[in-house]
This record gives structure tokens, sequence and C-alpha cells, in this order.
């Protein structure tokens, strides 16, 4: 009886959409040359502005259509999957990493070293996140690393302060206090009592920074500052897009239905893990 | 041959300068129980605390010293001290539901503190759980140790932490209202354990309670606390017999009885508040002259 309502609380529609959109677009990514039904930059004016499958005009392989130099638009979706994802997941990483255990360390430890980083964190904060990320890029210089140090220097923060709160929570435990009399040592009780308790807050977070981080891509991608322009990237295609609205919808189309779908399904399917991680949900 | 714990002339004060222990002496014999009782807010979890380390930041002792079988704690530095307090000392807390880490197993957390704080082997610290395990009459340990808290009852998982603070065989426990948490019937069963165990393993006991009936069923002294003062120190049945200050008798006509359970529920007497405050008044003038 436990058993089925285990997999039914893990295996919810929700979860099963936002857990196969994930895996579709991440596998097409990985095996975006075998997969790709064109080379995602070869240009033919003879083909373009192409209307996808269903429309009059449509030519065969090319399903979603191609932009005003008559590339692929699907191919260049899935080669700018790539990115995203290599970013989404390096990017929020490093920032999990960082925010998290600078989080736990004020939030258990207190006093002066909670002091220190908040009021870090608070001035973090205080600059506008695209603008600080911009920036950046313009500083470090564009280029797949540089894109993916911005995103983890601006949003470690929202990881510290989530963790912070935990951990403060946690440490004010009887179980924290019960290991102090026990003699453990502070750092000792930081990992095996207050850590276990807050993974499934970073896991929740994780996820959801993955999205943020495919969404601060696409726009630095969207002011030119990501990534070289010759890669496709989902925000690449969305700024070309958006210069021929009139004539190719679809070019901004399916670029931006692509990213909603990556985002959101990336924080749905952190809601579902957390609670999978959590011992008291599950 | 000392005392287990010796508790002598113990002040402290909050961050205000508020006094919330005032000059508390006790002592626990090796293998007594000595009740601690008072009401809420008098300072009976305080001395707890005091004793095993864990006082809130907010609190700071001003004065006097603790000597835990002999060894005057205030005197050992930090790391020694807290490697004394793990090694002679366990608490049965307030309430098992916050007391147990919610994302670790029961077995783990048990033996862990055998293992790496005491040293013993991963076997050893295994048997010796199953055997705490079996003593508290838990039938089914191989389910319990691999279960996670949330997964027993509030009366398992006080079992469990009474199992976990002999299985090292403290000296000393510091029972904190363990209790009060409970339902009535589970509390009896819990109580008996605690005294079950006790006398087995010859431990000293502090036991903190605002229950009269319970100091009556477990210890074989009292201190009586009010507003962080020893107002009466006696063994249990001496008090029951006779008991000499009007705040103890207040307390005992106040404990409801099932014969009549109305009239029984008085609260205190005004004049004997009056009495009490006059008394802490008088003794905080009298502290606070030497200190200046």
């Amino acid at each position: 009886m436990d058993e089925a309502r285990i997999s039914r609380r893990g295996w919810s529609p929700r979860l099963w959409l936002a857990g196969g959109w994930l895996l579709i677009a991440l596998l097409a990514a990985i095996f975006a040359p075998l997969v790709a039904p064109q080379d995602p930059l070869a240009q033919d004016l003879m083909l373009e502005r192409l209307p996808p499958f269903w429309l009059d005009g449509a030519e065969p392989g090319y399903w979603l259509g191609t932009d005003s130099l008559g590339r692929d638009l699907l191919s260049r979706l899935i080669f700018g999957g790539r990115i995203a994802f290599i970013v989404a997941f390096a990017a929020a990483s490093a920032a999990c990493l960082v925010g998290s255990t600078l989080g736990l360390i004020a939030g258990y430890f207190g006093g002066w070293a909670d002091r220190i980083i908040s009021r870090i964190v608070d001035i973090w904060m205080a600059f506008p996140p695209v603008l600080f990320a911009i920036l950046l890029v313009a500083v470090l210089g564009t280029g797949l690393s540089s894109v993916i140090l911005a995103i983890a220097i601006i949003d470690w923060t929202r990881f510290c302060r989530v963790i912070r709160a935990e951990a403060m929570g946690q440490s004010r435990m009887d179980y924290v206090e019960n290991a102090r009399i026990a003699g453990y040592g502070r750092i000792g009780i930081m990992l095996r009592e207050v850590l276990p308790n807050v993974v499934p807050s970073i896991v929740a977070l994780l996820s959801l920074e993955m999205g943020i981080a495919v969404i601060v891509e696409a726009i630095l991608s969207f002011v030119n500052l990501s990534i070289s322009t010759d890669d496709p990237t989902w925000g690449g295609i969305i700024a070309e897009g958006r210069l021929s609205i009139h004539q190719a919808w679809w070019v901004l189309v399916f670029p931006l239905v692509t990213l909603i779908l990556t985002v959101l399904s990336f924080s749905q399917f952190g809601e579902a893990l957390k609670s999978r991680f959590d011992p008291v949900l599950r | 041959m000392s005392a287990c714990l010796d508790i002598a002339n113990l002040s402290a004060v909050l961050a205000n300068g508020q006094r919330v222990l005032r000059s508390v002496s006790l002592t626990v014999q090796p293998g007594e129980v000595r009740a601690l009782v008072g009401e809420s807010g008098a300072g009976k979890t305080m001395i707890g605390k005091a004793v095993l380390g864990v006082l809130p930041s907010s609190v700071s002792i001003v004065e006097g010293d603790m000597r835990l079988e002999g060894e005057d704690l205030g005197k050992l530095p930090p790391k020694a001290r807290r490697a004394l307090i793990g090694a002679r000392t366990a608490l049965i807390p307030q309430d098992p539901l916050t007391a147990l880490n919610p994302s670790r197993r029961i077995g783990p957390q048990m033996t862990d503190r055998l293992v790496r704080i005491l040293g013993w082997s991963g076997d050893g610290a295994d048997r010796r759980t199953r055997q705490l395990l079996d003593e508290v009459q838990i039938r089914d340990p191989d389910r319990v140790l691999k279960s996670y808290p949330h997964e027993l009852s509030g009366g398992m998982r006080q079992r469990v932490l009474i199992a976990a603070a002999f299985a090292a065989e403290p000296r000393l426990i510091v029972a904190d209202e363990p209790t009060t948490a409970l339902d009535v019937t589970v509390q009896k069963q819990i109580l008996r354990l605690i005294a079950a165990l006790q006398r087995e393993h010859g431990t000293a006991i502090l036991f903190v309670t605002h229950d009269l009936g319970v100091v009556a069923k477990i210890s074989q002294k009292v201190s009586v606390l009010y507003a962080g003062k020893v107002v009466e120190e006696a063994g249990t049945a001496d008090l029951f017999a006779a008991p000499r200050h009007p705040y103890t008798r207040a307390l005992m006509a106040a404990t409801p009885r099932y014969t009549d359970p109305f009239a029984s529920l008085k609260p205190v007497d005004e004049t004997v508040l009056a009495g009490l405050a006059a008394e802490i008044a008088a003794a905080d003038q009298a502290w606070r002259r030497p200190n200046g």
C-alpha cells in the first residue's frame, strides 16, 4: 500500500510530462549531429522563409520551416539545445555549490559568519541581475565559459538565501542539540545532521536554477553577448525571428515555445524531485 | 566518594541582566534520581542545559560551579569539557518528535555516537543497540532500526531515545520532561521504562518535570524551583509527608485529583506568590551587593 502511494506521488502526469520533455530535449541535444535533419548552418537563399510542414509551400525535410537565410529551424533548435543544456548544468551546479556552502555556513554557525555572508548577499542582490550579467560578459569576453561563470556569479545568492534560512531552522532542532551533547564537532554536525535535511531544497532549487540559467543564456544570446554568433542558440534564434515576425512568425514562435517548455519542465521536475528526496513527504 | 553532579551557587543572567538562575545548589548522588520540579519558566530546563553545556547564547553563567564526578566543568578547556559531557552524560529530551533527525534512519543515528565518539566497533555498537532496544521492549528491532523517525509513533520514538541515552552507560542522564509530549497511557509506560532502566544500570538521573505525580513515582530526592531559585529541597517521601515551604504546599494543592477534579484545580494562592516575590527580591538584593 505504501509502495502504491509512493509510485503515484512520484510519477504524476506532471512529472511524466516534465521529465519526458527534458529527456527528449536532452537526448536530441546530445545526439544533435545524428538527429538534426539538416546542417544548422547551411544557408540556402532558394529555401528562405519556408513555412512549417503543415502549411502550403513547406518543403519535406524542413519540418519547422526555415529562417530568412534558408537555414533549417528544427536543426538550429536542436543544436541550440546543446548550448542551453551545457549552460544549464554547468552554471546551475556552480551556483549551487557556492551558494549552498555559504548558506549552510551562515545558517548553521550564525554570528559573524552569518553577518558577513548575509551582507554580501544583500549587496549582491541589489544589482539588477540581467544588467549585471551583461556587464560581466562584456568584461569577461563572450564565450561559453564566461556565460557559465557570469550566471554562477550572479545566481549563487539564490541558493545562499534559501539554504541559510533552512539551515538556521534546522540548527534550532533538538537533534542538533543532542548531537552537541553527544560531543560531535560543529562541522560534523553541520554535515551529518543539518545538510541531509536541506538536500531536498537544494535539489529543487538546482532544477529551478537550470531553468533560470537557460533563460539568462537566451537573454545574453538575444543581445548577442553569448557564444560566437555562428553557433545557433535559442536566444539568438529568437533575436533573428523578431526581425521577420511579419514574414515568418515560426522563426520566433518555435524557439520561444521550446524555451518556455524547457524552463517550465525544469521547475516542475524540481518540485517533484523535492518530494522524492524528502523522507517525510515520501 | 564525590557526588555524580554537584551544582553550587549557580547563577545565570540574560543579556539584559535579568537573573534566570538564582544561586542554585543541588547534588545528584551516584545512582540516585533527583527530581527538579517547578512551573513553566522556573528554570528547570535551564539547569539541565547548563549541565549539558548547551545553554542558549543569550544566557550566561555569572557565578557558581558545576562538578561532574568531581571534575569542575568551568575549569576545563572547552574541548575537554565537551568530551567529558559527551562521555558521561546523556539527555532524554522533552519532545521525541523533534529529537531525532528526520532524514536519517534510526539505526545509524543510534550507533553513530558509539562508533564515532566513543570508538566502539561497528559490530559492538550494533549489538549494544539491539540489546538496549530489547530493554525498552521494542520487539522488532530490525524494522525499527531501518525506519525513519516519522514512521514510528511518539511513544516508540521516546523508547528509541531512552535506549540511545542508556546505550553508552552514562553516569548521569538529564531527563527533560520526558513524558510531557506523550499521551497519558504512553506516559505511564515510558515512566516505568525509565525507572526500570535506571535501577538496572544504576544511572543517576536529574529528572526535570512539572508533574508532582511523576516526582512521587520516580525520584528519591526533590528540589522545588520557583523563578530560578530552589525554594525547598527534601527527600521525596519527606516532601510529600510534610512540605515545609508554602509554595510547595500550594503546588500540591493545585494537583488535580480524580476523586474531586474541580475542587482541586486551584491556582497558587496570591499570598503565597507575594511571599515568594518578597523572598526573591531579598535574595537578589543580597546577591547584588557583593558583586557591586
